[in-house]
């Protein structure tokens, strides 16, 4: 009897999900809001990566981009950010969502959304679709945003090299994956290109899967702290928002740091430490995005890859700060790797 | 056989129910305390949930949920907190999706052998809480959570190219090489690129076989009876220490499996992508299940629909970590109002005795008199 009864819940509730997801089928999500285009205004999104916008650094420069292309090329944004612990199929239906709605170019923000773009992007053929940090996705639409990272790393090797006065600095990662490695790789070879004596402190936040080391300041400061206790006096965080915290601590202890992404002297959530912040290496994630906005609004889509290094000032350091720029020796110093990096008389390592 | 216990049907609705609502109702109260209209998120999220595609995400995240929180309730009924599910899974998902992208086999046996290993690695990583439960009486709170701070570390160090990982050209990301097309999961196709998971349907099959063998099964009379009270388990002739491992190798095997969905059904490999938390959602479904599998499959739905029905709320300028204070406050409501309803329940039967206690005497004195 019991059985039974158990027996036919379970079946009616099988019988119910079948139902729910045949029966009343047809209409998808993105149909319900007019397309812009109907409305006349052509639209841009941009979908975000782990920290969503906000996090002061990458994330933030992917949505400098789509603002100035708002102002601009009087378009209309849209931006979509990711759930904690979602997988690739969220990640799809997001693409095709922003896709769906008529918004073109459809732009990833970081390499977690090249599996998605791969499945997406052959079935909306006018659509052209944007992706940073990878080059493994390549189609008649998809334009490929990639940064030398490591030249740009380069250059704050030598400038945290010259700056420091204990000769020890440090390198903080967020997350361990090939990406920041880069980071790290072109940071220590510039440092000991400039001070061959000098010692690197480096470290990570956290490892795959645990993404938190892109997302949490207090693993930041605590790293960074770490780091000025053991005698760094320039700490190099490419870590994303958790970046912001191994900056909060090194201005706390009166000490240099060196920001990431975007020029962070000029992120106004890292206003009270700003003068702390020696340089940041300028990741031109906000050109590359208005750039990719562009060329599709003038008709002319850049698709395949397009590199942005230091010879097109794609990656590059800031010198916002006023008293980095006093420092006319390490100004020196760094402008001539520039050259030299450039003029190809240096290459950079892209592996640690 | 049994009388039909309305009272413990109302009972057992009730928790749950209460939870429900009052977790809804609060955050209602949050959006309005913001400042924020507290209805119109709700309505978007039930609207989100009438589109086709939406309603495949979440039948298909409800599968992987419901592995988790099974998972998690076979350890519950012995007593056992597994809070290790989560390491499990993705230690699971990662090595058998290297084993799945090393060998071809023909379909059918390729499918099999992923699936073997995965339930292998998960039993092998859980039955070292076990074995250490057993032998040395360790918590398997503490060694299942430490057990899943190992697996993300020696996860990222097999993930080095150096070992098992494979980075593809002007990729940042890492991967274990993608699993040939024999090993993926036939999927229910439903038009326009929307795919029902196969393993979803295995999911919900696992129901059925959990019911059976905690129920139906003198294996599942020992591990519930053990997680009753272990010392009178024994006395009865149970072999305590033994079921303590064989429920965690078991919770561990099918904690392994938690990962089957995305794996053979999506992504057909292990990236750095690969979704994280899904055990500790399972802790949260079979709570709010009670480990009954109808009450998880719907606890499993709810959790997903959350989730899925949330994800686009900040195209329409709200926050979609409103799903996430959903979510929370469930589990604070799932935990007050199921004592409260326990403790009403007692206090009701008391009552009822006592009242069917002195009806009997007073016809018993009526008896008397009349003699």
């Amino acid at each position: 009897m019991r059985r039974i009864t158990r027996i036919a819940t379970v079946g009616i509730a099988s019988a119910a999900l079948a139902l729910s997801a045949t029966a009343c089928g047809g209409k998808k999500s993105s149909d319900a809001s007019a397309s812009p285009s109907e409305s006349g205004q052509k639209s841009a999104a941009i979908a975000y990566d782990i920290g969503g916008r906000g996090d002061q650094s990458f994330n933030d420069a992917a949505y400098a981009g789509l603002k100035k292309a708002e102002t601009d090329l009087k378009i209309k944004g849209a931006e979509a950010e990711p759930t904690d612990g979602e997988g690739e199929a969220d990640k799809v239906q997001r693409l095709t969502e922003l896709a769906r709605k008529g918004n073109n170019p459809v732009i990833g923000v970081g390499f977690a959304y090249a599996p998605a773009i791969k499945k997406v992007a052959p079935k909306f053929p006018n659509t052209t679709f944007g992706i940073i940090d990878d080059t493994s996705v390549t189609g008649d639409n998809i334009a490929n945003l990639v940064f030398n990272e490591e030249q740009g790393s380069y250059l704050a090797g030598v400038a945290a090299a010259k700056a420091s006065k204990t000769g020890t600095v440090g390198f903080i990662g967020g997350v361990e994956v090939p990406l920041i490695k880069k980071f790290e790789a072109g940071f220590t070879q510039g440092v000991k290109d400039t001070n061959p004596n000098a010692k690197v402190l480096s470290q990570y936040l956290t490892q795959p899967p645990n993404f938190d080391g892109f997302a949490k300041p207090d693993l930041g400061k605590a790293a960074a702290q770490g780091q000025l206790d053991a005698g760094a006096d320039v700490v190099y965080a490419a870590a994303g928002l958790a970046g912001s915290g191994a900056i909060e601590a090194a201005s706390a202890k009166g000490k240099w740091a060196i920001g990431v992404d975007s020029d962070q002297y000029n992120q106004a959530g890292l206003a009270k430490y700003k003068d702390s912040i020696l340089t940041s290496v300028t990741k031109d994630v906000s050109d590359s995005v208005f750039n990719l906005i562009k060329s599709v609004e003038d008709g002319k889509p850049t698709i395949g890859e397009i590199r942005y290094g230091l010879d097109k000032d794609g990656v590059g350091l800031a010198d916002s700060n006023p008293k980095y720029k006093e420092m006319a020796d390490v100004i020196a110093a760094v402008e001539k790797a520039k050259a030299d990096i450039i003029a190809k008389k240096i290459t950079v390592k892209t592996a640690p | 056989m049994k009388k039909f216990d309305k009272d413990r049907l109302i009972l057992g609705f009730a928790g749950p129910v209460l939870a429900l609502v009052s977790a809804f109702l609060l955050t209602m109260i949050v959006l309005a305390a913001t400042g924020i209209d507290p209805i119109e998120p709700l309505r978007l999220m039930v609207e989100n949930a009438s589109y086709e595609d939406v309603q495949i995400l979440i039948v298909n995240q409800a599968g992987t949920y419901y592995l988790a929180a099974l998972a998690v309730a076979i350890g519950f009924r012995m007593n056992l907190f597994n809070i290790g599910v989560d390491g499990q899974y993705r230690l699971a998902a990662m090595l058998s999706a290297v084993v799945g992208a090393a060998v071809t086999l023909p379909g059918p046996l390729h499918l099999l052998l992923i699936v073997l290993v995965a339930m292998f690695v998960g039993a092998f990583w859980s039955g070292i809480a076990g074995v250490l439960k057993a032998k040395r009486g360790v918590s398997e709170v503490v060694s299942t959570i430490m057990l899943n701070a190992i697996a993300t570390s020696l996860i990222a160090w097999l993930m080095l190219t150096k070992n098992l990982g494979v980075q593809i050209e002007g990729s940042n990301d890492l991967t274990t090489g993608d699993i040939a097309e024999s090993g993926w999961f036939p999927a229910v196709s439903l038009g326009d690129g929307l795919e029902l998971y196969g393993f979803t349907f295995v999911a919900f099959a696992l129901g059925i076989v959990y019911w059976f063998a905690l129920n139906r099964t003198r294996f599942g009379f020992d591990l519930r009876a053990t997680g009753a009270s272990e010392s009178a388990a024994q006395a009865s002739g149970v072999d305590a220490k033994k079921m303590i491992i064989t429920s965690m190798l078991i919770s561990g095997a099918v904690a392994g499996l938690a990962g089957m969905p995305q794996l053979l059904g999506e992504t057909h490999t292990y990236n750095l992508a690969f979704p994280v938390g899904v055990g500790f959602t399972g802790i949260t479904i079979a709570l709010l299940g009670r480990n009954s599998p109808v009450g998880m499959l719907f606890a499993a739905f709810l959790m997903a629909f959350i989730d899925k029905a949330s994800a686009s709320l900040d195209q329409n300028g709200y926050a979609k970590e409103i799903g996430t204070i959903m979510k929370g406050l469930i589990v604070i409501a799932v935990v007050v109002s199921y004592e409260l309803v326990r403790r009403y329940g007692i206090r009701r039967q008391q009552q009822k005795v006592g009242e069917e206690l002195a009806a009997g005497h007073a016809m018993k004195t009526e008896k008397e008199v009349a003699a």
